[in-house]
């Protein structure tokens, strides 16, 4: 078939506005990793763009040394670990004994599942129900209040149903209890699936700054996205007092904001690597994800 | 098939016993589901009840059974409060701009990528494009902070390189910037991996319907017209549902992160943040409570009207 000019013109445009949007999409995290890796008082001058002017690991070097950051990292690192083993674990026993038909008041338990995804007791009450339940300023704080969700129940649900029931016939014929058959055939069954969901999971707790912002004060308890937001915050300010003050200070705070700002994109970085090592790898799980989901619906 | 002897036994058991006996048999099964509903019930229902509070005078010493109730007070107060207005027009402003843009944004990204022939291409821009979604909103706010930064920001250097501007711009401490800032940023981190639902729905089309067309002379653009957008239709009308349904929920981590700075409120105000400030930083409970239960109010009737207009349509979410 002849491809017309018009349709010539309209396919490099798409290609050029394609690259653009690949090159804004990628250039920030570029951009803050290039200050990372520059000189703190060489940034201040401005004009680093795509390549380090000033290669240092100054910043990177401080940020390691800096115990409450490599604290925030452990946490971060702990609640993702434990968070996510323990909802998806929890999440598919649930799931499971949802699946079978055979299970007495099936109907109602759902309705009370699916109420849940549309109607919420919002920010405040349930900011009080923790409060009441003494879990402020715990590690569990992080962990506990999300450990089951309805969403990935009802995916997960959906899964085991697909799964032949002879399967389990048999192995139920041959002895095997219900958890037997949950732990011995359906899960392993189940990997693209638990990986997909694991994914998710991991990647919300990792992200997660707000929750410990307004359950946890105790710093030693604070994971690295929280650390990153106070950091940021106070740069702002300093970047204003800059503006503020007069001439000799204002300079001396601009170094303070310059430099701080260096020190934020270093940390940027680490909070960003995990995320970006497993990145690559599930890839194909997450399009998948996605599909679960919109089949759901 | 034949049966196994036990199991016929079971079933007509089964069939026979009460409904008492049956579930106390099925014990290993209601294991599984009962631990994780009484969770839900904690987590979920009681604080569905603890919305009450926004007709009480909630006190933390007297706790929820102990507070005097006030009827609607805390609602004729946020009615009347000076800043309710703002809020308001913040909050459809926002809402607005956010559905305007960011959401025909993926659907023109997934035709586009659609087009695309060269596989390698089409996996790198997938594959950049979606990763900003993984990134947290205090990471992207970062990013945010640093592009529009005076010192060094990239946004700056382009803008005085062009000779647009003179002196760098401080664009975050300037309200009339702000919701171009939040919808940008909204679209940037977002605008590939809500595209993968489309692209999905397009892979579903028809490709004798493209060759039909291409035989009578359509052109490409003709095409992503006449054939590829009516075939996903369903798909966009559901997902523009959705977002009706959530049009009160203008942001929250984006703007509490983005306007943090007091100059912003004007500007940044939205119910939802307003909560948060008045309730978990003011310990206003119940006042709280009640301007966040106005917005759900408000969100469960734009839910239901969006699908009432979808069902005229033949397209519903239920």
């Amino acid at each position: 078939m002849k491809s017309s000019t018009g349709d010539k013109i309209l396919l490099s445009s798409i290609y050029t506005l394609l690259a653009l949007l690949a090159f804004l999409s990628f250039y920030p995290f570029w951009n803050a990793a290039v200050i990372s890796f520059n000189n703190g008082t060489d940034t201040m001058k401005g004009g680093i763009t795509f390549w380090p002017r000033q290669f240092s690991l100054e910043n990177y070097r401080v940020v390691f040394e800096d115990n409450r950051l490599i604290n925030g990292f452990i946490i971060s690192v702990l609640r993702t670990v434990i968070g996510t083993i323990s909802s998806i674990a929890v999440t598919a026993i649930f799931a499971y004994g949802m699946s079978k038909s055979e299970l007495i008041g099936r109907k109602p338990y759902m309705v009370l599942c699916v109420i849940t995804m549309y109607f919420s007791g919002g920010l405040i009450p349930t900011f009080l129900l923790i409060r009441e339940l003494h879990m402020f300023n715990t590690f569990w704080v992080m962990v506990i209040p999300g450990l089951i969700s309805v969403w990935n129940m009802i995916i997960f649900r959906t899964f085991f149903k697909g799964i032949p029931a002879g399967l389990e016939e048999s192995s139920k014929i041959d002895g095997c209890s219900n958890w037997g058959v949950l732990f011995r055939i359906i899960l392993p069954l189940s990997g693209p699936v638990v990986a997909t969901l694991a994914l998710f999971t991991a990647v919300s707790h990792w992200n997660d700054w707000f929750t410990p912002s307004i359950y946890i004060s105790d710093s030693t308890l604070m994971p690295i996205q929280t650390k990153l937001q106070q950091i940021l915050n106070s740069n702002i300010m300093s970047e204003q007092m800059a503006q503020m003050d007069s001439a000799a200070q204002g300079r001396m705070n601009r170094m303070k904001a310059v430099t701080s700002k260096s020190l934020s994109m270093a940390t940027m970085m680490v909070a960003t690597l995990p995320i970006l090592c497993v990145y690559p790898f599930v890839q194909k799980y997450f399009v998948k994800g996605v599909m679960v989901g919109s089949l759901k619906e | 098939m034949q049966k196994v002897a036990y199991q016929v036994e079971r079933e007509q058991k089964i069939r026979t016993d009460s409904l008492m006996k049956r579930f106390i048999m099925q014990w290993d099964l209601q294991l599984m589901v009962l631990p994780a509903l009484l969770f839900i019930i904690v987590f979920s229902y009681i604080p569905m009840y603890g919305v009450l509070m926004a007709f009480q005078d909630y006190n933390l010493f007297k706790g929820f059974a102990g507070s005097p109730w006030v009827g609607f007070k805390h609602f004729e107060m946020f009615f009347k409060a000076p800043e309710f207005w703002t809020i308001i027009r913040n909050t459809i402003v926002i809402s607005l701009l956010k559905l305007l843009i960011g959401f025909p944004a993926p659907i023109i990204l997934a035709l586009m990528l659609n087009e695309i022939k060269s596989r390698v291409f089409k996996r790198t821009v997938q594959t950049i494009s979606y990763l900003p979604h993984f990134l947290s909103w205090v990471i992207v706010s970062g990013f945010v902070m640093s592009m529009l930064s005076t010192e060094n920001g990239s946004v700056n250097m382009l803008l005085q390189k062009l000779s647009l501007i003179q002196d760098p711009v401080n664009f975050l401490s300037l309200p009339k910037y702000f919701w171009s800032i939040l919808v940008t940023t909204g679209v940037w981190k977002e605008i590939g991996f809500s595209s993968i639902v489309y692209l999905a729905a397009i892979a579903g089309v028809d490709p004798h319907m493209h060759e039909a067309a291409a035989i009578d002379g359509a052109s490409r653009l003709r095409q992503m017209f006449s054939i590829t957008l009516p075939s996903i239709l369903p798909v966009i009308i559901i997902f523009l549902i959705l977002a009706v349904g959530n049009l009160l929920s203008a942001g929250f981590e984006d703007i509490l992160l983005l306007g943090s700075n007091p100059v912003l409120r004007d500007v940044g105000d939205v119910i939802d943040t307003y909560v948060y400030r008045i309730g978990i930083q003011n310990n206003r409970y119940s006042y709280a409570t009640a301007a966040g239960l106005f917005k759900s109010l408000i969100g469960v009737f734009l839910l239901v009207g969006a699908n009432y207009a979808a069902r005229k349509s033949g397209n519903s979410l239920w």
